[in-house]
């Protein structure tokens, strides 16, 4: 038996360990040849009289993150050959076999008859944790680096090798479909309270456990085998069902608007495949699951966020002839809430920080932020006091501009104010070396005029945290017309440092996250004024798939903020720039009424400590009231994204955005972007940009011309292009 | 077409469908064999010349199951030759069983039918035949599926209806159903169930309570919040209708239909059948139909269903002197009126399933024969019954004295 990606020893008891260990890759992963080599494995194990039974281990630093997600693209190509040459039936029934390989042979290892182990250490997810629940014994280490779990809904998929079966016959079927919903990273403990795992043991002896089980004489039949086997929630049609289901229906539909595939296929292999025996049920989830890879959803899903932001945070954009750089020492300077906020994920990512701020007691306020967050963590058990005590030794609190002095980079994040930033800016390049990077976290003032306070304009440059921080993970990178490539790679080395995904986009008003979500915003003020009911405002932006509607939306970043905005633009750029309807609308809310958002307890809703509620004058601002039962609630949806859309390839055009993979992944990071369409740019490729144009089109002969669509489009309309065909992230541009 | 004739109906009282309901000890074969026995019995009826008898039932299990219309027929001495079908759509089955037995007749395909339904609910509980629309994700996600009180709790709060409101529905339903029986107005139609010696176990409906006032309602907490909110319905009904902010639960037990025991039997024929049967015809129907509707409101069948067979039938709102509606839900009565603006005394005059219960499977055909009684006693004309139905469904018939 010849392998390339195990190792393969049997012992003098007759057990054989696999040792997956794939050359030339820090990190297994199943591929066609991993699947291979294991089948083959099987065999050898079965035709082997001496080989009594066999552990699965991995011999690197982890078990394995999955399966390898290109093959799946490699699939999909060849389906997409097939139904050319041979027809859409043929096709399928190819994608199918292939698509479900790997559920056949982890089940071809399950009933092989003799036992298999998994003896896990390390992150073991998706079709790898699928393989680990196909063997007939599990046992993680208690290491604080295991973790198993089924991600795959994250991209838009589902655990399609046997995950949505085996997991619904180990535990109760609202806790299955708790856990396959959520795709969560689970700790050993609690796979072991789930029933995901049989045993928990040190590192070095989870090996050792699983040949003990097998000398025991661990049988080779998974629970599901044996005659009598009873679903741990029982019968799926019956008094207990009726408890279970129709809230998993609902619970699906509130969580996820009906715009996930992936989920609904969940419930959908879930509920038949309890009905069957597992064989039958296998195939029905293999149906289901070839289905859903072939979704635009999950293919926008996976692109998105697993290939875009997982480049993006790797470096994509990083000037390659930069060395890379190890940032040790960080300086912050301003520690309201954001400073605090970026003192606390730098401090945690292992950084030592200078926090400063005009005196000492304002600097103590910022780092006592980490002391609460951190706090917060041990309360819930997921750090130790150690941990916190480390992290508050790593934060420097002062007033003294000085201890910046040997900072890798400085980051103010004081207030949005240019002479009061002009000032931080002075007096910090006093403090700093000629070579510290300067940052700022300015989210409205552009970063170029910033810059000319600074004397080296090439080491300036703009980190834009959104809020809160260290929920937050996006981070804009702003470049100023003067801004060197040493800043970018700093930055860019900074935010990996931090484990946030960067997008890299060039100074202009709002820069890119911003721009789209006033433009949301402003959707959202003018369905009112025309007289749209609020709730339906509100609720219709989440059936577009955005967490949360444009009045709640505004409320939180404050009215008072939106209305200095829109004067600050009609000052610069003059009354056309605005629109007249929401200048009137906040107007009314802001300077009549005061009412400012959350922050004075009323907005477009009512705060009180048991809620919010819409606040019901708002009906008195509208001259009109439309019928929601006439109303077209699928142009609702798309006004609210195709102003955001459309707002993007404005950005793109401008070369505001250089990257379409930044503005897809910036979206959906930043301002949550519905997801499922994989981002903006995405959502206008899957719809194409001819009909994209014509929906603009249409919008703005009804509700004015900013929907008009701009240049690029229309272009791009005309030749059938596509974002990612025109601007494709992976052609160098020559 | 052939007219389809009523030539009587009758009704089991209403028990209250609890293990100490008076009907609780009476199987429900026993319930639709008292209903068709005294349907022969009152019209000296040959049997033999029932083509059909067709039996709504919603939960056709256990001790009502394999074709209970069958099984009534043979134990209420029917004979071999009479069939039977059981037919369910949810609370409307009675009332469809009627219009499928009448639809066979005008269709000129049978000559006598007997159409009606039967529950026992305190002895098969509601939903033991399961409810796979709310289990099934590819159908219940699709459904927008909530739960009855939830979709009631919905169309109160979409259209407005406050607890006061359908409080206060519920109050009138019981002293309208209280006066009906002071003043003898079910006599015609309701006969008592009687055990194997001819000793009556129940002859009248026994949930009314003529006390029933707004404070005694009051007191009653909304029995959908929980559910709604936890099991995640309150979500699915505001994606259904988007310009609804929050639910308000105004629906319990006191303002809701009944849990009951009952039984139903409408004979229905054609002119000649009747004439060979030496009956007079009562009322004939002028039309009925069913359709689908709201998925996310679940119980507004009724006001589409009603312009469907309105449209059918070439008649308008004011050419219908009498309505039965059901009352699975007080919001599902106060909409039917607000739709159509209605006076409310032409509406549910005798009380409903608020007062006396709501047998699923037998309740249509109960409230027809309710209306065409009420039509004779008041000598009006015509009258229209309907139901909502689980499901987002309705149905509606109108009949008209002849």
């Amino acid at each position: 038996m010849k392998l390339t990606h195990f190792r393969f020893e049997t012992d003098a008891d007759g057990i054989a360990t696999l040792t997956w260990d794939m050359p030339g890759r820090s990190m297994n992963v199943i591929t066609q040849e991993v699947m291979a080599e294991l089948g083959t494995v099987v065999d050898h194990v079965v035709a082997t009289e001496a080989i009594k039974g066999c552990v699965i281990t991995s011999g690197k630093d982890a078990f394995s993150g999955g399966a390898d997600l290109t093959m799946l693209q490699g699939m999909g190509m060849e389906y997409m050959k097939l139904v050319k040459s041979k027809g859409e039936e043929p096709a399928m029934q190819f994608f199918l076999e292939a698509s479900s390989s790997l559920s056949k042979l982890y089940r071809k290892l399950e009933t092989c008859g003799k036992p298999f182990a998994a003896a896990v250490h390390g992150t073991c997810l998706g079709g790898a944790f699928e393989l680990a629940l196909s063997c007939h014994y599990r046992v993680l280490s208690d290491n604080d680096k295991t973790r198993v779990g089924l991600p795959e809904i994250k991209v838009g998929l589902f655990p399609g090798a046997g995950g949505t079966q085996r997991v619904a016959r180990l535990m109760q079927t609202g806790d299955a479909l708790q856990m396959l919903f959520k795709g969560e990273q689970i700790k050993p403990a609690a796979a072991k309270s789930m029933n995901l795992a049989h045993a928990v043991a040190p590192r070095e002896k989870i090996v050792e456990t699983a040949k003990e089980w097998i000398r025991a004489g661990g049988s080779a039949k998974a629970p599901w085998d044996i005659e009598g086997f009873k679903n741990p929630s029982n019968k799926v049609h019956s008094p207990a069902g009726m408890m279970i289901w129709p809230p998993a229906n609902a619970i699906y539909r509130r969580e996820t608007q009906d715009n996930y595939p992936a989920a609904k296929a969940i419930l959908q292999a879930c509920y038949e495949g309890l009905q069957l025996p597992m064989d039958l049920a296998l195939r029905v989830e293999s149906r289901y699951f070839a289905h859903i890879l072939r979704t635009p959803e999950a293919a926008a899903m996976i692109r998105s966020l697993f290939m875009s932001k997982g480049e993006l945070e790797k470096g994509a954009r990083r000037p390659a002839k930069v060395p890379p750089l190890k940032i040790k020492r960080v300086g912050i300077v301003g520690a309201g809430f954001m400073g605090a906020g970026i003192a606390y994920v730098s401090a945690q990512a292992g950084l030592n920080v200078v926090l400063v701020d005009r005196d000492q007691e304002a600097a103590d306020k910022g780092k006592a932020y980490s002391h609460k967050l951190m706090t917060d963590q041990v309360m819930k058990g997921r750090a130790k006091t150690a941990d916190r005590d480390a992290l508050l030794a790593r934060i420097h609190a002062t007033p003294d501009y000085n201890a910046l002095k040997g900072c890798d980079i400085v980051i103010e994040a004081v207030f949005e104010d240019r002479a009061v930033k002009a000032e931080v800016i002075k007096k910090v390049q006093a403090a700093i070396g000629r070579r510290t990077i300067f940052a700022s976290n300015t989210s409205t003032l552009p970063i170029s005029s910033l810059a000319e306070n600074f004397e080296r304009q090439s080491q300036f440059i703009g980190i834009h945290f959104f809020s809160p921080v260290e929920k937050m993970m996006l981070v804009e990178i702003i470049m100023g017309k003067r801004t060197g490539d040493r800043a970018l790679a700093t930055a860019l080395d900074f935010v990996r440092a931090i484990r946030k995904t960067p997008i890299v986009v060039n100074d202009c008003r709002g820069f890119f996250a911003n721009r789209c979500v006033l433009n949301y915003i402003r959707e959202g003020h003018l369905m009112l004024a025309e007289g749209v009911p609020a709730a339906m405002i509100e609720n219709m932006a989440k059936k577009a798939g955005m967490p949360v509607g444009p009045l709640s939306l505004n409320d939180e970043v404050a009215l008072d903020l939106g209305w200095k905005i829109l004067q600050a633009t009609k000052k610069d750029l003059g009354p056309e720039a605005i629109d007249a309807k929401q200048e009137a609308l906040l107007k009314t809310m802001v300077v009549d009424l005061e009412r400012f958002g959350r922050k004075n307890g009323k907005g477009f809703y009512d705060y009180a400590p048991t809620g919010k509620k819409l606040w019901p004058g708002l009906k008195d601002l509208q001259p009109t009231k439309l019928n929601a039962d006439t109303l077209d609630k699928q142009e609702l949806v798309d006004r609210l994204l195709v102003v955001q859309a459309l707002e993007a390839a404005r950005t793109v055009e401008e070369k505001v955005i250089t990257d379409v993979r930044e503005a897809d992944v910036g979206a959906i990071l930043g301002f949550g972007f519905a997801p499922y369409t994989g981002g903006p740019l995405s959502y206008i490729d899957r719809m194409g940009t001819k009909a994209f144009v014509a929906q603009c089109e249409k919008l703005a002969a009804k509700h004015g011309d900013r929907f008009k669509p701009n240049k690029l489009l229309r272009a791009m309309a005309r030749k059938s292009e596509t974002f990612y065909g025109r601007f494709n992230p992976y052609k160098s541009a020559a | 077409m052939t007219d389809a004739f009523i030539y009587d109906h009758v009704r089991t009282p209403r028990g209250k469908g609890k293990a100490d309901g008076s009907l609780h000890e009476v199987t429900a074969v026993r319930l639709a064999e008292t209903t068709l026995r005294a349907i022969q019995k009152r019209n000296n009826l040959d049997v033999t010349s029932v083509d059909d008898v067709v039996l709504g039932c919603v939960d056709p299990v256990g001790e009502a199951s394999g074709d209970i219309a069958r099984s009534a027929a043979i134990a209420a001495g029917y004979g071999e030759s009479v069939p039977g079908i059981q037919i369910n759509r949810f609370c409307a089955s009675g009332l469809d069983a009627v219009a499928f037995g009448a639809a066979q007749v005008m269709a000129g395909q049978k000559d006598m039918v007997i159409g009606g339904g039967v529950e026992a609910m305190s002895r098969i509980g509601m939903g033991a035949s399961g409810m796979m629309p709310a289990v099934d994700p590819s159908v219940a996600i699709p459904s927008y599926f909530s739960p009855q009180g939830v979709a009631a709790d919905l169309i109160a709060t979409k259209y407005g209806f406050s607890r006061d409101d359908v409080d206060a529905y519920a109050v009138e339903s019981h002293k309208r159903a209280a006066m009906a029986w002071n003043e003898g107005r079910f006599g015609k139609s309701v006969v008592p169930v009687k055990d194997i010696n001819g000793l009556t176990i129940l002859g009248k409906d026994e949930t009314i309570r003529p006390n029933t006032d707004m404070q005694s309602l009051g007191g009653l907490k909304a029995s959908f919040a929980m559910m709604g909110e936890q099991g995640g319905f309150n979500a699915v009904a505001i994606q259904g209708h988007p310009e609804v902010e929050t639910i308000t639960h105004v629906h319990h037990a006191g303002n809701s239909s009944g849990i009951v025991d009952g039984a139903s039997a409408v004979l229905v024929g054609n002119k000649i059948a009747g004439r060979k049967a030496g009956l007079k015809p009562r009322a004939r129907i002028r039309g009925f139909a069913s359709l689908g509707s709201d998925l996310a409101l679940v119980l507004t069948g009724p006001v589409d269903v009603t312009e469907k067979l309105l449209k059918r039938t070439g008649m308008t709102i004011k050419d219908i002197d009498l309505i039965e509606i059901n009352e699975a839900f007080s919001a599902v009565v106060l909409r039917y009126l607000q739709a159509f603006d209605l006076d409310p005394n032409k509406v549910n005059v005798n009380g409903g399933a608020i007062a006396m219960g709501h047998p699923l499977g037998a309740t249509g055909a109960m409230i027809l024969g309710t209306v065409i009684d009420e039509l004779e006693r008041r000598d009006l004309s015509t009258g229209l019954v309907t139901l909502c139905v689980a499901h987002g469904m309705g149905t509606a018939m109108i009949v008209e004295r002849v």
